[in-house]
């Protein structure tokens, strides 16, 4: 399983392949307090934005808003291009954007289980560190730089 | 590490080792189908592994357990029969190559002391409360088991979630709860593993049954305490391992008590939580309130310890307000000096697995063959340029150019392999050295810095956007 990559987290603190979308949180521009949830379904490439709260991005306008093109730019920062188009199923040419090259339309889906997923993540920082060897990690070697 | 010794360890693998492996394989072939439906060359190296202890006090359960799972009646004990069959093959194995790295290196080890077994508590039984997490994880471990590895989706792999949550709320089940979510997440990044080419077999099976032993609950092999210790450690460097979760910085030190007895290898290790993209140099920045021993590595000095407790594996048990940093202590100065005469800890025996081999030695002399590996004088070690962590300055090209390497000698895939933690190399006629632990107070590498302000603070915003979100 190849790690990830390091990107900036300030704009889309969360990423990832899950559940059949490219699913994600991207923090808002004007207020600390609130999150989008995005997402994109693999195959049928249907998109939607939302509030963590399910309030309907006032952005999505007939296109992806803002937040979902930033969503699918920081998903190929963080798993390259091919692995996220492989992911979707599309076909993105050479010097092509992913998010150009997906047809699907605006369709309603969970932002809560999205949102859940999200504070689940977070919640790893608020583990506390142990002392206590854990000889099975010698399994898990870190990887050296990638790319 | 002389020529000589050298050619002495390379000088072929323990006997019996090869037939240990293959009844190993057998099982593992098995969880590759599931045990749901075992085909019936499976349930033959089922037989096979349970043969290999007929002659044991073991023999009879694991005997039940092939022919129960054989016929479909696929229940927790069996599973646990088995994993402990196999675990303890790997088990001998791995003392074999242990006794003979340690004949080969002169390397005197202290004996296992089985400590008194921990008394039951009745309270909290894991094998009865259904509420406790490791009876989640063992039941998951079954479904998997019946399942096969072919067999995993989404849906099996999420099954476990919950599970790790709970045991991550649990100190003592850290341990578990880190492996498990090592697997889950393999397992998911796999999913539909159905439709995969070549699957890990060795190291999924490995997984597994580690986590089934640790789910049993109890203490029952695992380390136990040996008191505290004073005196001054000596690092010699830092193994780092990591998964998307979790970090682990294990520090490799020789430890000279203050009573002026002998001197001992010792470890210290602090293991974080931590996401997928908080990696490289960032991830040491999550160890930050270990302020004395970060400080010790990233400026290659000793440290005084005073009362720090130790385990009977050999690990000190961290406590940063139990140390002061001393004066400067390079570890090449210190694997000639210390090396040879310290005694080496026994392995308790839930941890005799192969993986766990990772002795500290010395290297130097040697001309590096083409391929990246040391000449030791005509004997060739392999070395494991797949260790070097992307948090430290150690690179492939670094450890070419080396002629000094203190490093740790592992056992994989057959071989023995050096894995670097620092080497000495001749730069300009300069002599430089370069160490795992060198950017534990953050990159020294001029570039690193500009790449990881480029990158943003990742623990930053996440830690700022975990107190904002996780308590509303
Ligand atoms: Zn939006």
């Amino acid at each position: 399983m190849p790690p990830v990559r390091p990107r900036k987290l300030a704009k889309v603190p969360f990423v990832e392949l899950a559940d059949g979308r490219l699913q994600g949180v991207v923090s808002s521009g004007s207020d600390i307090g609130r999150v989008y949830v995005s997402s994109i379904a693999a195959g049928t490439h249907a998109y939607n934005c939302s509030t963590n709260n399910n309030r309907p991005c006032g952005g999505l306008y007939g296109a992806p808003c803002k937040h979902l093109q930033a969503l699918a730019a920081e998903a190929v920062l963080q798993y390259g291009l091919d692995r996220v188009a492989r992911y979707l199923r599309v076909e993105v040419p050479e010097g092509a954007g992913l998010i150009g090259c997906l047809d699907g339309s605006h369709e309603p889906a969970p932002a809560a289980m999205v949102f859940s997923r999200f504070l689940r993540h977070l919640a790893y920082l608020e583990v506390p560190d142990t002392t206590m060897p854990i000889p099975e990690l010698h399994w898990f070697p870190a990887e050296g730089t990638v790319g | 590490m002389l020529a000589v010794q050298l050619t002495a360890l390379l000088g072929g693998e323990p006997q019996g080792t090869a037939e240990a492996l293959a009844l190993v394989h057998g099982f593992d072939e098995a969880l590759v189908h599931g045990l749901g439906r075992l085909a019936e060359e499976r349930a033959e190296a089922l037989d096979a592994l349970a043969g290999a202890f007929a002659a044991t006090p073991i023999g009879e359960r694991l005997a039940e357990a092939a022919a129960k799972v054989a016929s479909g009646s696929i229940a927790e004990e069996h599973l646990t029969a088995l994993a402990g069959g196999r675990a303890a093959l790997l088990g001998a194995v791995h003392d074999a190559l242990l006794a003979g790295l340690d004949a080969a290196l002169e390397r005197e080890r202290a004996p296992w002391q089985a400590a008194p077994a921990p008394e039951a508590d009745g309270a909290g039984n894991p094998m009865t409360d259904a509420g406790n997490p490791a009876a989640g994880a063992r039941s998951w471990l079954r479904e998997l088991a019946i399942a096969g590895w072919r067999g995993v989706d989404h849906d099996l792999v999420s099954a476990v979630d919950q599970t790790v949550e709970g045991l991550l709320a649990v100190p003592e089940q850290r341990r578990l709860a880190v492996l498990l979510d090592g697997l889950a997440a393999e397992l998911r990044a796999c999913c539909p593993v159905g439709t995969m080419d070549r699957l890990p077999v060795r190291r999924w099976a490995d997984l597994w049954t580690r986590a089934l032993l640790l789910a049993q609950g109890g203490a029952a092999g695992a380390p136990q305490s040996a008191g505290t210790v004073s005196g001054r450690l000596l690092i010699l460097g830092v193994d780092v391992h990591e998964h998307g979760t979790a970090v682990q910085f294990q520090v490799h030190g020789v430890l000279e008590p203050a009573d002026g007895g002998r001197a001992r290898l010792v470890r210290a290790a602090v293991t974080v939580a931590k996401v997928d993209t908080i990696t490289g140099p960032a991830t040491w920045k999550l160890p930050n309130r270990h302020r004395m021993l970060l400080a010790a590595l990233a400026d290659r000095r000793s440290l005084d310890l005073t009362d720090m407790p130790l385990l009977d594996s050999g690990d000190l048990v961290w406590h940063d307000d139990r140390a002061v940093v001393g004066g400067p202590a390079d570890p090449f100065t210190t694997a000639r000096l210390t090396l040879t005469g310290a005694l080496a800890p026994a392995a308790p025996p839930l941890d005799r697995h192969p993986v766990g081999i990772a002795e500290p030695v010395l290297v130097e002399g040697y001309r590096v063959t083409g391929d990246g590996s040391f000449d030791l004088g005509g004997a060739v070690l392999d070395v494991d340029a797949g260790r070097l962590p992307a948090c430290g300055p150690l690179t492939p090209q670094l450890v070419a150019g080396s002629s000094a390497c203190v490093g740790l000698v592992r056992w994989d895939g057959g071989r023995w392999l050096l894995q670097p933690l620092a080497v000495q190399a001749t730069v300009k006629r300069q002599t430089v050295e370069a160490g795992t632990g060198d950017w534990a107070l953050g990159p020294t590498d001029p570039k690193v810095v500009k790449a990881e302000a480029r990158a943003g603070d990742a623990v930053a915003v996440l830690r700022e956007r975990a107190g904002r979100l996780l308590r509303r």
